[in-house]
């Protein structure tokens, strides 16, 4: 790990000013994915800007037909949250699977989705739900947030308050983990929403994303069976060492009727 | 005997030591101004040296001293120690590789360190080892085993002109193809043994001081004894008489045998010391164990095996390929000879026995000794033979090695390497190992599996292995004045549980109580001159032995000062329980201690104190052989390819358990890491010999959510070759659990006509090998 200026500050409007003074500055949520870059020196960031100090920007609440999860929320409080189990249990399935319990006590979720990695279970449940990311300048609908391989339409300066999620009807997560990291080699998110039914991926491919033809066909008829011969081009998914391209497609299809057959 | 006696499940003292952050590890112990070192390794996988720049490094901040290759070797430093010999049926010696402590002109794998920074703090030698700007001429590298063996990989030792070292043979080939010609089925398998990284918890570490005064070299460093350590370092790398170096290992976290070498770091770090006139620490992380802690198995095996009409084997032929990495380690090159093949027919009673072994050079970490070193790869490819051998003639899995296995009254059994297995019940091991999985009603559960849409298999596993390592130790005993006892020994426990079972022992054989009996190990400075250290399953009978025997020499040392006491004479005291008695009189071993520290109670000539050693001194051809057979139930996701232990038994003989809780952690850790090896770790290179899976994040630890309940059963059968009738435990495990599983699973995959996926059986492989089967069919 290399020298940093080391920032607490006390309010979002300090993180933002300290964020925009020093150039190569970083924000510091769980740390869960920065830590250990630092330590292996793949990062030197001048400053790091610790979040853990700032107000309001972490616990569940419900807001009318949304839940508002605070950006510094660990995955664990998420996961056991009463509120959350009820309203929406995908999610706290979502977040109780991921990583191990120390992660899960210190992750985040804001510094999930802005570190946007391909493997990460969040974005799905980001996206599946259809949440909002409110930051400290704008709203940002999830269809619009994960752009590419740990790429988001966060600007320089930006930082993420907290996901606004919509109760849905009803959702399910389901995921393979990796063997060694305990990412999702495949997860996908299913939910029956206001606005219609909702698949997301995340591990197959570059960035989360949604399955459009699945969502059209449990559209017209919401039923495992309705997924027959329904795969994900395996052109556009991710191929290494642990899983093949063919391998992810055919997964995202057997986990996405697993989903629906749980209704 | 009592509670605390040998056979008995007594707790492990050093626990609460260890588990509530009492040790005393290696970075623990810190010297006054002292620096801290930094390796600068290659990133390149193979390439030439053209120049090492320091200049911008020593300029850096805190720095003290960059030290190259170069000024090793000005300073007479010399290379590491390869103690294998091999030739082939020609007399033609292996090819021997040369590594100097720090690479001088040329890298040959990713990680190879090069050069080492000193520096007052650790960030401060971490920046600086990233000034330090190496000039690379790349050359092509050769990064996997099958690629090594072919004749169209570029030498990587140009003066040898081929990757293979040698070609060893046990006999000519022609011999076997007679035998294997009258056989009435034939068998071959292929398998690729995969390349482990060990993973101990505990990453390598070293601080060393070097004493102007005393001219003595002290370094501390987790080991595995550092008797061996201390000769190589004070030969090679100091010139300095062992005497004048200590070796200290401390609490160590984990050995698995790769912790019993002379690294080059540790020898770098000693002489850093000394030439920089500061003590100097290294402490390796995790991506350095991935780069430099040598790696265990990665072999290929071609294998063929001829059966009669009665199912019985006629012949067998094995190939193996051994992927040594860039250079020989320590023990290396001998692992699929000494350490496996001298066991590959395994429990079976196979006279016709061809086997040659090609070591081979890879731009890769070298490889060495790794839990079982040879044997966990031998038993592995011969289980595969025997499931291949079932289906081929029909027969159940179990008879066809029923049919074959060496029977009790054939014990002892010369085998065709020439070992003596002295005793053993191999058909008892499958029987009970199959009764306690309940295998009989197998095909009910594998019904009530199907109809929840999962597949189920069984599958099982013999082994045997030779147990004991080098055929020296030496154990001591010294009682104070108050009764209290001392074990010096040479074994040296980093896991293993010596604290408890030496003071098993002592209470057994002394009767001292348990809590009286303290152990000292892992010093050099008060090791016993002949410690050898622990690895190679060996410090039950070594140790144990030893340290039986020291305590008899207690006795009858005990014995002359308790009749000196007693006024009679000593041919009339017996000796019982911690208690001299003769006629109605008797004293405690307690007062014979006290007795002995006294010397005018002692009898006339005789030395003072109760202080007793025993050097213990084997045929180095005779070894123990632990042996067992498991069991593993699976179930198959098919549609994901996971594949999940829903059942796991595992016999073992051991022979005489001296602790059957420490025994039981033995055998469950070593089929974690035997599933590790079959269900989720695996090392792999690119094609440019670059180490893809370098972190946690890729290389895939066994975790607990991968198995079920382990049953562990003794199937006892007292060795006849030693005093305590103990045999080797720690490497049983890992011998047992990959052919056990994989079996399993292929039995669950037998519908699709499956018969054989490589290790690791990861969800991709396995779905990918049914989707195949399924369009092969199709087809």
């Amino acid at each position: 790990m290399q020298d940093f200026n080391y920032h607490a500050p006390a309010s979002v409007a300090d993180a933002a000013k300290l964020l925009a003074a020093h150039e190569d500055a970083k924000l510091l949520a769980g740390g869960m994915t920065l830590l250990p870059t630092l330590k292996q020196r793949l990062a030197a960031p001048s400053d790091l800007i610790d979040l853990s100090s700032v107000p309001n920007i972490k616990g569940i609440c419900r807001e009318g037909d949304e839940i508002v999860i605070g950006a510094m929320t660990p995955h664990a409080d998420v996961a056991e949250s009463a509120l959350v189990r009820e309203t929406i249990p995908g999610l706290a399935m979502l977040a109780g699977q991921i990583g191990d319990p120390a992660v899960r006590h210190r992750g985040t979720i804001g510094g999930s989705i802005a570190n946007a990695d391909p493997a990460a279970d969040y974005p799905a449940g980001v996206l599946g739900h259809g949440a909002t990311i409110v930051t400290n300048t704008r709203k940002i609908a999830a269809d619009d947030f994960f752009l590419g391989l740990f790429e988001t339409a966060l600007e320089p300066g930006e930082i993420i308050l907290g996901v606004r999620f919509p109760i849905p009807v009803w959702s399910h997560y389901q995921k393979l983990r990796h063997p060694a990291s305990g990412y999702a080699v495949v997860g996908v998110l299913v939910a029956q929403t206001a606005g219609g039914v909702r698949v997301a991926v995340t591990g197959a491919g570059p960035n989360a994303f949604r399955a459009s033809a699945m969502e059209e066909a449990l559209t017209a008829d919401f039923s495992a069976k309705s997924l027959d011969g329904l795969t994900i081009d395996a052109e556009t998914l991710n191929n290494d060492m642990h899983a093949s391209a063919a391998y992810r497609a055919h997964v995202v299809t057997v986990l996405a009727k697993r989903a629906v057959a749980a209704r | 005997m009592g509670q605390f006696g040998i056979g008995q499940p007594v707790r492990r003292k050093e626990d609460v030591r260890l588990l509530t952050g009492k040790g005393l590890y290696t970075d623990d112990v810190n010297f006054d101004g002292q620096v801290f070192g930094v390796f600068v390794r290659s990133p390149q996988a193979h390439a030439n040296i053209l120049s090492i720049d320091i200049e911008a490094a020593l300029a850096a901040q805190g720095v003290v001293a960059v030290y190259t290759g170069a000024d090793l070797v000005a300073d007479g430093v010399g290379t590491l120690i390869t103690d294998v010999e091999m030739e082939d049926l020609s007399g033609k010696k292996m090819f021997r590789t040369k590594r100097t402590f720090l690479a001088t002109d040329r890298v040959r794998f990713v990680g190879e360190p090069l050069a080492i920074v000193l520096a007052e703090t650790l960030g401060q030698a971490r920046e600086a080892a990233e000034l330090v700007m190496v000039d690379y001429e790349g050359l092509p590298a050769v990064g996997s085993t099958a690629f090594a063996a072919s004749p169209d990989s570029p030498p990587i030792w140009e003066e040898h002109g081929s990757n293979v070292g040698v070609h060893w043979e046990n006999r000519p080939v022609a011999e076997i193809d007679a035998h294997m010609a009258k056989a009435k089925t034939r068998v071959t398998v292929d398998i690729v043994n995969n390349r482990l990284v060990p993973n101990p918890m505990e990453p390598r570490c070293a601080v060393a001081k070097f004493d102007e005064e005393s001219g003595v070299l002290t370094i501390y460093a987790p080991t595995q004894g550092g008797r061996r350590i201390q000769g190589g370092l004070a030969k090679t790398v100091l010139n300095l008489p062992p005497n004048k170096v200590r070796v200290i290992s401390p609490d160590t976290g984990g050995g698995f045998g790769i912790r019993g070498k002379l690294y080059p770091e540790l020898g770098v770090i000693s002489w850093a010391a000394r030439k920089s006139g500061r003590p100097v620490k290294w402490r390796g992380d995790r991506s350095e164990t991935f780069v430099s802690d040598y790696h265990g198995r990665d072999q290929i095996n071609h294998a063929e095996m001829g059966l009669d009409e009665n199912g019985r084997v006629v012949a067998l032929k094995v190939h193996t390929i051994l992927n040594c990495g860039a250079y020989m380690a320590e023990n290396g090159p001998r692992l699929p000879v000494s350490g496996g093949g001298r066991i590959i027919p395994g429990v079976y009673d196979i006279v016709n026995f061809y086997f040659s072994v090609k070591p081979v050079f890879s731009n890769t970490v070298p490889t060495d000794t790794y839990r079982g070193a040879g044997r966990p790869e031998a038993n592995f490819l011969m289980e595969r033979l025997m499931d291949a051998a079932a289906e081929a003639t029909g027969l159940a899995r179990d008879e066809v090695r029923r049919r074959n296995v060496i029977r009790p009254d054939q014990m002892p059994y010369r085998t065709q390497m020439g070992l003596l297995i002295d005793s053993g019940d191999f058909d008892g091991n499958m029987k009970m190992a199959m009764e306690g999985a309940d295998w009989e009603n197998f095909p009910k559960r594998r019904a009530q599996s199907e109809k929840n849409g999962k597949l189920r298999g069984i599958g099982i596993g013999n082994f045997v292995e030779a147990a004991g390592g080098r055929p020296t130790e030496e154990m001591r005993i010294r009682i104070a004045a108050d009764g209290k006892a001392t074990v010096f020994a040479g074994t040296h426990s980093h896991g293993q549980g010596h604290e408890t079972v030496w003071a098993q022992l002592l209470n057994e054989f002394l009767g001292i109580p348990f809590d009286d009996v303290s152990l000292v190990q892992g010093d050099t400075a008060t090791a016993p001159k002949n410690s050898a250290g622990t690895f190679g399953s060996r410090s039950s009978w070594m140790g144990g032995v030893g340290l039986q025997r020291s305590a008899k020499r207690i006795v009858e040392k005990g014995t002359k000062i308790a009749a000196n006491l007693m006024q009679t004479e000593p041919e009339g005291v017996s000796f019982a329980g911690g208690v001299f008695t003769a006629g109605t009189s008797s004293v405690t071993l307690v007062e014979v201690a006290k007795a002995a520290h006294e010397p005018k109670n002692l009898p006339e000539g005789m030395e003072a104190g109760l202080d007793e050693s025993y050097f213990l001194e084997r045929d180095p051809e005779e070894f123990n052989f632990p042996n067992g057979c498991h069991v593993c139930e699976v179930e198959i996701d098919a549609d994901l390819g996971h594949v999940q232990i829903v059942n796991y038994v595992a016999v073992d003989d051991c022979g005489f358990v001296l602790n059957p809780v420490i025994v039981h952690g033995q055998v469950y850790g070593g089929v974690a890491q035997g599933i590790g090896q079959a269900l989720t770790e695996n090392t792999v290179y690119d094609e440019d010999a670059q180490l893809v899976t370098g972190s946690f994040m890729d290389y895939g630890m066994p975790r607990a959510q991968h198995f079920s309940m382990i049953e562990a059963l003794f199937n006892q059968v007292l060795c006849k070759t030693n005093d305590l009738g103990v045999k080797g435990a720690g490497e049983a495990g890992a011998c047992g659990a990959p052919s056990a599983f994989v079996s399993s699973v292929m039995d669950a995959l037998k519908p699709y006509g499956i018969t054989h996926i490589d290790m690791p059986l990861t969800p991709d492989r396995v779905w990918r090998a049914i989707a195949e089967a399924k369009a092969a069919t199709a087809a």
